[in-house]
């Protein structure tokens, strides 16, 4: 393997990381404050890319236009999610939490099958989304360029919000204690909407940013990535925004040069995060960067 | 300032008050004391809306608190610093009082408050970047009573501030409780350490298994025989004064 050929495989791994690492930050987030693994999160990913198609396809809106417009109503749909379906069972034993995440995610992926129907929809990626730029022997599509750019601003901002911001003091706080947040006169209920719109928005821009990578636009196409980006997430050590990222980039290099080195395991790709997970849980169930919590 | 007329409260089934009638005048300090398992925090927690109330009524300067949520009750000027301090420990001491001033948006106020704060607890000042959760017993008791005055309340509910602390920081909490009182606020303060309480109470309740036993100002409790019995240890004191 000479040293382009290994360059060329590791932009393509960080890109695939960046997309696992978009939407594992949102996973995070809302288990940081919620103790919930709202498993309906990589659904968003599909609501989103969904969005941007009609807004496109039938709208006729401009791209950017049309993106905003997904990241908004994906926003929405995350906060109408944990207002319909998590906020009546707060109180409830985290078990039927978890249960109820699973259910809506099937929800969605039905609700969409019902709606739209199965057959992929071709996305249109606007044109300065394609082609690459060439660089000696180096072909680095403009799209990779593009999703780690979105990737790092995101996160910038994701984690001053965090550590900057009065809201996000909140959301801290709120991950070791709701009742007492709630004590200092702060609407709890609010904070937590805030931290879904915040963790939907990034799964909408990794929802379209995938589209333009993998254009098939599906019911299903979010469970997979979403599986992924949880196991990038429980990597990274399951609370931690800038771990979740981490770990949505070796994520994705893993599956990325593994296939690489070793063509013939292409078929076993979505073996290998699921494989990173066991070991993880064996060997540090608190990830990367992940704290012990005196829970 | 504060009615509770004939409170009632079930968890599941269990009756932890069964009619508790408590009144807490503008400027005062008034004591609920009581073993384990009385019905002291489940009180509180009703005024603070922490658990729902079964019958009765709670009223705060004239406002009905029945149904309210909690953080509606503290914007209304109660703040509660809840039994085992429940500082946020992943938080900074200042971000942990600035939590108390969440909806405060003035900042020079905040900044004023703040260092009202840390004039009164010069000791804090050196750790304001540190994490409350690396601070002492006595240390984060005291970032959790500022916590909840930087909301400057008017009525504050004390859940045993005392509970778990070395006995000469158990004297500073009461004197910073009679300070907070003579700058003007109310408090409401549950103890298990009746002695200390009653000492610097206006008016005093003895709850015993959800029902109000006793009451009256804490002289009168302090001199009570049963409460001597059952709270102070007060037999033996009688003994050693006979002497």
């Amino acid at each position: 393997m000479d040293f382009s050929f290994a360059t060329q495989q590791i932009i393509y791994g960080l890109t695939l990381g960046c997309l696992y690492g978009l939407l594992a930050i949102g996973y995070t987030m809302v288990y940081g404050v919620l103790r919930l693994i709202n498993f309906a999160h990589g659904d968003l990913l599909m609501v989103s890319a969904y969005v941007a198609f009609f807004g496109i396809i039938i709208f006729s809106l401009p791209w950017p236009l049309a993106f905003v417009g997904a990241a908004v109503l994906t926003a929405m749909i995350g906060i109408l999610i944990d207002r319909g379906a998590y906020k009546p069972i707060r109180k409830s034993p985290r078990i039927s939490a978890l249960i109820t995440a699973i259910g809506v995610s099937f929800f969605l992926e039905n609700l969409a099958l019902v709606l739209i129907g199965g057959r992929p929809k071709s996305f249109p990626t606007p044109m300065m989304f394609n082609g690459s730029l060439t660089l000696g022997q180096l072909k680095i599509p403009v799209l990779s360029l593009w999703v780690l750019a979105v990737t790092l601003v995101l996160l910038i901002v994701v984690v001053t919000i965090i550590h900057r911001t009065r809201v996000g003091m909140a959301m801290r706080a709120l991950s070791r204690d709701i009742e007492t947040v709630s004590l200092m006169g702060i609407d709890e209920n609010r904070v937590i909407s805030f931290t879904f719109a915040l963790g939907s928005v990034l799964a909408a821009f990794g929802g379209v940013m995938w589209c333009m990578k993998y254009p098939a636009v599906e019911p299903f196409m979010g469970v997979i990535p979403g599986l992924k980006a949880f196991v990038a997430a429980v990597l990274g050590g399951i609370g931690n925004v800038t771990g979740a990222a981490i770990g949505g980039l070796i994520l994705g290099l893993a599956e990325v040069l593994i296939v690489a080195i070793e063509p013939d395991w292409s078929g076993y790709r979505d073996a290998i995060a699921f494989c990173i997970m066991i070991v993880i849980l064996l060997t540090r169930p608190t990830g990367i960067m992940g704290e012990n919590l005196p829970d | 300032m504060l009615q509770i007329e004939d409170l009632h409260v079930s968890y599941g089934g269990i009756k932890a008050l069964k009619g508790i009638s408590i009144e807490v005048g503008k400027g005062e300090i008034v004591s609920l004391l009581g073993s384990n398992g009385a019905g002291k925090s489940t009180t509180v927690r009703a005024i603070s809306g922490l658990v729902s109330i079964g019958s009765g009524e709670i009223n705060f300067k004239g406002i009905r608190l029945k149904g309210m949520s909690a953080h509606k009750i503290q914007k209304l000027g109660l703040a509660h610093v809840p039994e085992g301090r429940k500082i946020f420990s992943n938080l900074t001491v200042n971000e942990n009082l600035l939590m108390g001033a969440y909806n405060n948006r003035d900042k020079s106020d905040i900044r004023s408050l703040l260092e009202l704060f840390f004039r009164r607890f010069p000791a804090m000042d050196c750790k304001r970047e540190q994490l409350a959760g690396t601070l002492s017993g006595g240390e984060q008791q005291m970032l959790a009573i500022g916590r909840a005055m930087m909301s400057k309340p008017e009525l504050l509910v004390m859940d045993e501030p005392s509970l778990g602390l070395a006995p000469l920081v158990v004297n500073d909490v009461f004197n910073i409780i009679e300070g907070i009182r003579k700058e003007g606020t109310t408090v409401l303060l549950i103890e298990q350490n009746a002695n200390a309480a009653l000492k610097i109470s206006d008016y005093a309740f003895l709850l015993e298994n959800g029902r109000i036993l006793l009451e009256g100002t804490g002289v009168e409790l302090l001199n009570d025989p049963r409460v001597r019995a059952a709270y102070l240890g007060g037999a033996e004191d009688k003994a050693d004064s006979d002497k």
